[in-house]
């Protein structure tokens, strides 16, 4: 069963601070590369999710990228590096996970144990609870 | 673009080659080239099979991380079944041919799969006999 958005925001939302956020929507992925080469382990994340300084640090650990290997042919790489720094957003470039930025956290503030729920798994499996995360719209309707 | 002809041509064709469960020309073309591997690794090699495919898939192995004992920890004991990536929690098409029939059919994309998924299980590569029991047994699921 999927883990729909107004329930997960009705049941575990502590306050609603509503601001409007620089992030509900940011440019799908465009690059066909980007696609393929980032796509298989977990959705191919938005290059606008993290600023620049984090899309260099990514780029410079795909062999141990998180635990696992990820490496992938210069040429190609340097393709990805390219098009996520070029179409780079805002954060804190000393963090390479999406979801340790400060706006992430701010807007993610749920019991724990739903991150371990089945059908979630992890923090960075944004589309089991945005449907339409995959094309970078992550506003809650 | 294949024409329906040319295919159904090839479908005949390799229902006599006992080698080859499928009748994918370019999953065929995979096998034999890891046949041709295998057979020049070791001389006594005969036949790829399902058996020890299957073997492989399930696992237990020692050797790679802990938390990926066998195949099925990502792809799900059940091949016909969605498998999950135990880390990042995305859903993983099934590996069964028959439910999947792309599958094996992408030399490159196979490859890179097999030189990232082996070591995280085995704690080393897959040999070319297992690469092809592997791809055997799931096609013949
Ligand atoms: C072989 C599998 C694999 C591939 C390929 C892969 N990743 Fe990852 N990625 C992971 C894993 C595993 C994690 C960590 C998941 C966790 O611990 O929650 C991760 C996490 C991430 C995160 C942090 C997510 C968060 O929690 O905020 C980013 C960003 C990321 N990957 C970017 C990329 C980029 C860019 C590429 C392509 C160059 C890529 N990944 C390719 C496996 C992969
Ligand atoms: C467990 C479910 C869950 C996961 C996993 C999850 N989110 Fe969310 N997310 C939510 C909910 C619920 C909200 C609504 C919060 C609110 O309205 O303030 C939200 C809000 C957001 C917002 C703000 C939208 C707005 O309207 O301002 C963004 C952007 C966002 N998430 C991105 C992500 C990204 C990127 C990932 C993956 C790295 C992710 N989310 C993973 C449940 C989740
Ligand atoms: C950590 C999770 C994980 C484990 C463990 C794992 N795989 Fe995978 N595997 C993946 C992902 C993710 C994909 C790419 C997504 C897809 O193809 O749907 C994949 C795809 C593949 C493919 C490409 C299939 C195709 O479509 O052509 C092969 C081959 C493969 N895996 C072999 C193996 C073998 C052999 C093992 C065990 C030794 C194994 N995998 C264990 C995650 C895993």
């Amino acid at each position: 069963m999927r883990f729909s958005i107004a329930a997960t925001a009705a049941l575990l939302l502590t306050g609603n601070a509503t601001l409007a956020s620089e992030f509900e929507r940011v440019p799908p992925v465009t690059h066909a590369a980007t696609l393929k080469e980032c796509g298989e382990c977990h959705m191919a994340y938005q290059p606008g999710l993290l600023p620049a300084a984090g899309w260099t640090r990514i780029m410079d650990g795909l062999a141990d990228h998180f635990g696992d290997k990820a490496s992938l042919p210069p040429d190609v790489a340097a393709d990805i590096r390219g098009y996520l720094t070029r179409n780079a957003g805002g954060g804190d470039g000393q963090l390479v996970r999406i979801t340790d930025q400060r706006w992430w956290l701010r807007k993610h503030r749920f019991d724990p144990t739903v991150w371990q729920r089945r059908t979630v798994g992890a923090k960075g499996n944004c589309e089991a609870c945005h449907r339409t995360a995959a094309k970078g719209l992550y506003e809650d309707d | 673009m294949k024409s329906p002809l040319l295919l159904a041509a090839v479908a005949t064709l390799a229902t006599g080659v006992a080698l080859a469960a499928t009748a994918d020309p370019n999953r065929t073309k995979i096998l034999d080239g890891y046949a041709a591997q295998a057979k020049a690794q070791s001389p006594e090699f005969a036949a790829f099979s399902a058996d020890r495919g299957r073997a492989l898939y399930l696992g237990p192995h020692s050797g790679g991380k802990a938390e990926t004992p066998a195949c099925a920890a990502c792809h799900t004991e059940n091949p016909t079944a969605q498998g999950r990536h135990y880390k990042t929690g995305r859903a993983i098409e099934p590996m069964a041919v028959s439910v999947t029939p792309k599958r094996f059919t992408d030399p490159a994309e196979v490859e890179k799969r097999f030189e990232r998924d082996c070591p995280n299980v085995l704690g080393r590569a897959c040999t070319a006999r297992e690469k092809g029991d592997f791809i055997t047994f799931l096609a013949s699921r």
